[in-house]
């Protein structure tokens, strides 16, 4: 009596067999080997700033958190209250002019001062010496920038005897404590205390740019400013809006600078995002509401961070 | 199929998002760290308890004072250690802040009357009274406590006086005494000003608000008056709107300092020191920061002016180096041994006279009243009338003075009346209580 396999029977000897449990072991092992190389960056992302934030959102939604043994959850009371605090408000508004005017004027300042520390009309050895002078007030921690800037604008200070004694004045100015002047002083002491950031950067790109560029604007007869509009801007580009991006985020946050020289004041001619929240966790130890607009804040700044990601991974 | 599926790089470009924000939050977070260290106090190798003592006192005493009697206490008490945990005030306050809503709050802290009331309702800082109870402890010779409810929650240590001084020098060429009442005052001060210098000045800066304690409310409870009717706010009484209308008219005269509004109490005793300034009301400890700075420079202290025609008792402002026991201490009865040496007769005349301050112990006497006699007169003037802070034990103490400093400051730049000031700080306190 012969044998014989049916086609079915045939396919299935042809199939493999089930992989031992050695193998799935090993199949097991070669996929989480590499959360395992992840494993400490995770970790520590999860513990420094996962937990944090969440716990964050997590107060936003209770009242009295901290501060009373047992809190409730409010849902969005908490956000309700920051949002309709006009307080609130004028904060935003101080911060969007805060930042945004100290965006451009970096940039300006930097692009102005990159420009020259790159030109070939200076000798290197001048060139170093104005480094080292425009990098200075980078190197200032922003406690010494305060304190500085507190005395330099004071009514006894060095500027108004300089704006009296030339005769812009009749009477020193009050650049801090003056209403109407105070946010003024404040950006410009934080332009004065970030350009330098953009300054190196800009200074790094434009010495990535490469020679033959401008060798054929030239030859196309193009003069100084077509070769800095086509040639130099262009290149550049990417950097700017990476560093534009970053600072903008960066200045919005900014607490020390204000909280050292006007404290938010004077009235709340200098109250920033920060410093509201800094003051509603601080000074009435309002936890909740603070956590509600610390989350606003975060919720802003991931908008300009996605802007960020976006373009630096279009970049790539 | 999900969108995020279909398009993973949209993932991506979010989780980095929320990195890029979180990495921007912890560079651009400040240097305020709480010390990781701060406990409850732990038993030591050998058995011994570990007291931990918050403080800002150390750094603001001459070397080795605050050391040295810990060391005195130390000897007294076989067993018990104190490990001293000292910063400047502001950070102090933080790393207090920071304990007690985490329950890490040193065995032992130094305490600011404008906290009291927010750590009693964190439940943060032990009932004193049950642990004077306990130890048997005389308490008629402290000379003041804070209570909040009829209990104690800290003990005054040592006591700053705030008072006037004036430039002697300043006020012999301007051909003025030293003022008495308010009138007296504005003559003075409109005396004093010329040129670079003006005649008063007035700290209002919103980060430190306490210009509004010791520099504007003051002025009510030198003629008697208060801010506070039955504990509730009344900053609308004539009282207060006697003294902001006082401060506004002398503002309109030009005799403060320009710069109110950022003016720290820092700045108010450096423009005092170099002479650019004739009257500032200040604490008693600013004393010898003044001598060291400018040896040269004579002063007087004297009684803030009333409102002409008191005759009455006047309040003199001041502010103390409290003491307190965190609940979360496991040594409790410890800690009360070290608050009893502190306010013992001897220790607490010691730190008085390290700290030129008056005692908290009703018996100390420190030697610097009877060798200085700038001391000696402040003591007679403190003596002579009855302390007066209405902000000790009031709740969030410290923005219910900015919110004071915000409306003097509208009043000041003409944006608003004095009566709608006070009306607006009126709304602005009872929303806070």
């Amino acid at each position: 009596m012969t044998a014989t396999l049916t086609p079915e029977v045939e396919a299935a000897d042809r199939q493999p067999t089930p992989p031992s449990s050695r193998v799935r072991l090993r199949r097991l092992w070669d996929r989480l080997t590499p959360f395992g190389f992840l494993s400490p960056t995770l970790i520590l992302l999860i513990i420094l700033m996962v937990t944090p934030i969440a716990m964050v959102v997590g107060y936003s939604l209770m009242d009295r958190v901290i501060t009373a043994p047992e809190s409730n959850f409010v849902g969005f009371e908490n956000y309700v209250e920051v949002l309709t605090d006009p307080v609130f408000a004028t904060a935003v508004k101080n911060t969007i002019y805060f930042a945004g005017v100290s965006v451009v004027a970096h940039f300006v300042l930097g692009m102005g001062f990159a420009l020259m520390l790159n030109s070939p009309i200076l000798s290197h050895r001048l060139k170093a010496v104005f480094r080292t002078i425009y990098i200075l007030p980078w190197l200032f921690t922003i406690a010494i920038v305060a304190v500085l800037w507190r005395m330099l604008l004071s009514p006894n200070g060095i500027v108004n005897y300089l704006v009296t004694t030339f005769g812009f004045t009749e009477s020193s100015v009050e650049w801090l404590s003056d209403p109407n002047l105070a946010l003024h002083a404040v950006t410009f002491i934080n332009i004065w205390s970030g350009y330098p950031f953009f300054m190196i950067s800009l200074l790094a790109g434009l010495q990535g740019i490469p020679r033959d560029l401008y060798e054929a604007a030239r030859i196309d007869r193009a003069g100084p400013i077509k070769q800095f509009l086509h040639v130099t801007l262009p290149q550049l580009k990417p950097i700017v809006i990476s560093m534009a991006l970053l600072d903008f985020i960066w200045t919005t946050q900014q607490f020390a600078l204000i909280w050292m020289t006007t404290g938010g004041g004077p009235i709340n001619r200098t109250e920033m995002v920060s410093t509201y929240t800094y003051k509603l966790a601080f000074a009435t130890y309002d936890f909740s509401v603070a956590s509600a607009a610390a989350v606003i804040v975060l919720v802003l700044s991931m908008v300009l961070a996605f802007f960020y990601v976006r373009h630096q991974k279009s970049r790539d | 199929m999900s969108n995020g599926a279909r398009n993973p790089n949209r993932w991506l470009a979010f989780s980095a998002s929320i990195a890029v924000v979180a990495l921007t939050a912890a560079c651009s977070s400040g240097g305020t760290t709480a010390s990781p260290d701060t406990g409850t106090g732990d038993g030591g190798s050998d058995g011994d308890v570990v007291l931990e003592f918050a403080q800002w006192w150390e750094p603001e005493l001459p070397d080795g004072v605050l050391r040295g009697l810990m060391d005195e206490f130390e000897a007294e008490n076989p067993g018990i250690t104190v490990e001293l945990l000292s910063g400047p005030y502001a950070s102090t306050k933080e790393q207090v802040v920071a304990g007690a809503a985490s329950g890490t709050m040193s065995d032992v802290v130094g305490l600011d009357g404008a906290w009291v009331s927010d750590f009693v309702q964190q439940g943060a800082i032990a009932d004193l009274s049950a642990l004077m109870d306990d130890a048997g402890y005389d308490q008629t010779q402290l000379a003041s406590q804070v209570q909040l409810d009829g209990s104690t929650y800290m003990v005054p240590v040592v006591n700053f006086a705030y008072m006037l001084f004036s430039n002697d020098a300043m006020l012999a060429d301007a051909g003025v005494d030293v003022p008495s009442t308010r009138s007296e005052f504005a003559d003075a001060a409109a005396a004093l000003t010329s040129g670079n210098t003006t005649g008063w000045i007035l700290p209002l800066s919103l980060e430190a608000p306490n210009g509004i304690q010791n520099d504007v409310m003051s002025w009510v409870w030198a003629s008697g008056g208060s801010m506070l009717d039955n504990g509730q706010p009344d900053v609308t009484n004539d009282d207060v709107k006697s003294a902001v209308e006082f401060i506004v008219d002398l503002d309109s005269a030009g005799v403060i300092a320009p710069g109110a509004a950022t003016l720290k109490e820092q700045d108010k005793v450096e423009e005092f020191t170099n002479g650019r300034v004739g009257m500032m009301i200040s604490s008693l400890a600013h004393i010898n920061t003044i001598r060291e700075s400018n040896p040269d420079l004579e002063f007087t202290i004297s009684a803030l002016p009333a409102a002409d025609g008191y005759s009455g008792e006047r309040g003199t402002p001041y502010a103390s180096w409290g003491i307190g026991v965190a609940e979360n201490s496991e040594h409790k009865a410890e800690a009360w041994k070290l608050i009893d040496f502190l306010m013992s007769e001897s220790s607490n005349a010691q730190l008085a006279d390290a700290a030129n301050a008056f005692p908290g112990n009703t018996t100390a006497r420190p030697e610097f009243v009877d060798n200085d006699p700038i001391f000696q007169e402040a003591f007679d003037v403190w003596q002579a009338g009855y302390p007066a802070n209405e902000f000790v034990g009031l709740p969030v103490a410290e923005q219910l003075m900015r919110d004071f400093s915000e409306q003097l400051q509208r009043v000041l730049a003409g944006e608003i009346s004095v009566d709608e000031a006070l009306e607006n700080a009126q709304a602005a306190w009872t929303d806070e209580f």
